[in-house]
């Protein structure tokens, strides 16, 4: 009986989260926060707030890969998958397109402070050439992407580690927490700079949520797949003595 | 063990292009718009007296020069990517028939 009736609270709320996602539709959007579009204190108090992550993930990159030509290729090898994920911009059941941020794999293998040097590259890149994203809003997406992505899905890779869980679905479960938490902290940021006396914190973010991190869900999903399968490829052909974590 | 691998990657990739095309089929009447436009529209409807105070230094002309510089991007990385699981794959089997030679 009681697991009748918690079968049936998982196909409710399995509805629920379906109609979440149907509910928006043709919502256009999942990306980061364009030029110009968050005010000038919030540019710089993010930018501020990267700096230190910046500086934390070039001693990271340095001392992981001194001398180590193996550890070197698969930096690269971690960048080019953001960038090839970056640019692939996917159809979401919301009606609207998206792009994956690719950050999940090289957080699983370089921990999340590197991520924090190699998003800005793929940032500055699309913000320079692309007019996607922006300078002024470096910073503030520089912390969604690059910084608090990588974290959350670090986090959820280690936590899942020590649950005894598959390697495969840990790889998975980083790579869609990362992408996930990027869009999500997005909003979170236009909902702070743009709360109003009417319209509180959560109000506003709510509504960023609504454009942003809706979209991603099933591209997050996809990225996670992805992701197993670069991972997956990478631990098959290292080398024996430099099997990955 | 590498046959196993390569039909669990097919599957997943499978799945992965699965997901990315059933919005088209379920959803007839979009365009897929990625326009970072609605999120700009939103904030118009929040904070009316808004306005953006900085722009791109450059943007691509149109259309067809941002899928360009979109397709160099997706390029750039799969070189760096792609080259660097040949070159593993490569050293790997040098490496085995170094080892054969030695025995």
């Amino acid at each position: 009986m009681l697991r009748k009736i918690a079968k049936a609270r998982v196909w409710v709320a399995a509805a629920a989260a379906l109609t979440i996602l149907f509910a928006f539709p043709a919502q256009a959007a999942a990306m980061h926060i364009m030029e110009g579009m968050l005010p000038t204190k919030w540019c710089i108090f993010w930018a501020a707030l990267y700096i230190p992550f910046f500086a934390r993930g070039i001693y990271v990159i340095s001392k992981k890969c001194a001398g180590d030509g193996h550890m070197k290729l698969l930096l690269a090898m971690s960048a080019a998958y953001c960038f090839i994920l970056s640019a692939l911009k996917l159809p979401s059941v919301t009606g609207s397109s998206s792009h994956p941020t690719g950050t999940g794999l090289g957080a699983v293998l370089f921990g999340p402070s590197a991520m924090s040097v190699l998003g800005l590259i793929v940032l500055a890149f699309q913000a320079l050439l692309l007019a996607h994203g922006g300078l002024s809003t470096l910073g503030a997406n520089a912390i969604s992407m690059a910084v608090v992505g990588p974290f959350a899905g670090y986090g959820v890779y280690l936590l899942l580690g020590r649950m005894n869980v598959k390697k495969s679905i840990c790889v998975f479960a980083a790579a869609f927490t990362a992408d996930l938490v990027t869009y999500v902290v997005t909003s979170f940021q236009l909902g702070l700079a743009f709360q109003t006396a009417e319209m509180g914190l959560a109000a506003t973010t709510v509504k960023f949520l609504g454009v942003f991190a809706v979209t991603q869900i099933p591209l997050a999903i996809a990225e996670g797949l992805l992701t197993v399968v670069i991972f997956n490829t990478l631990k098959l052909l290292s080398p024996a003595e430099r099997s990955l974590a | 063990m590498i046959r196993k691998h390569i039909i669990t990657s097919l599957i997943l990739i499978g799945l992965v292009i699965l997901i990315s095309t059933i919005p088209l089929f379920l959803i007839q009447d979009s365009e897929f718009g990625g326009t970072d436009g609605v999120a700009d529209e939103l904030i118009q409807t929040i904070d009316a007296s808004y306005t953006p105070w900085a722009e791109s230094l450059w943007e691509p002309p149109g259309g067809e020069t941002e899928s360009l510089l979109f397709c160099l991007q997706a390029v750039i990385g799969s070189a760096v990517l792609f080259g660097g699981i040949g070159y593993m794959v490569g050293s790997r089997s040098w490496e085995k028939k170094q080892g054969n030679a030695g025995d």
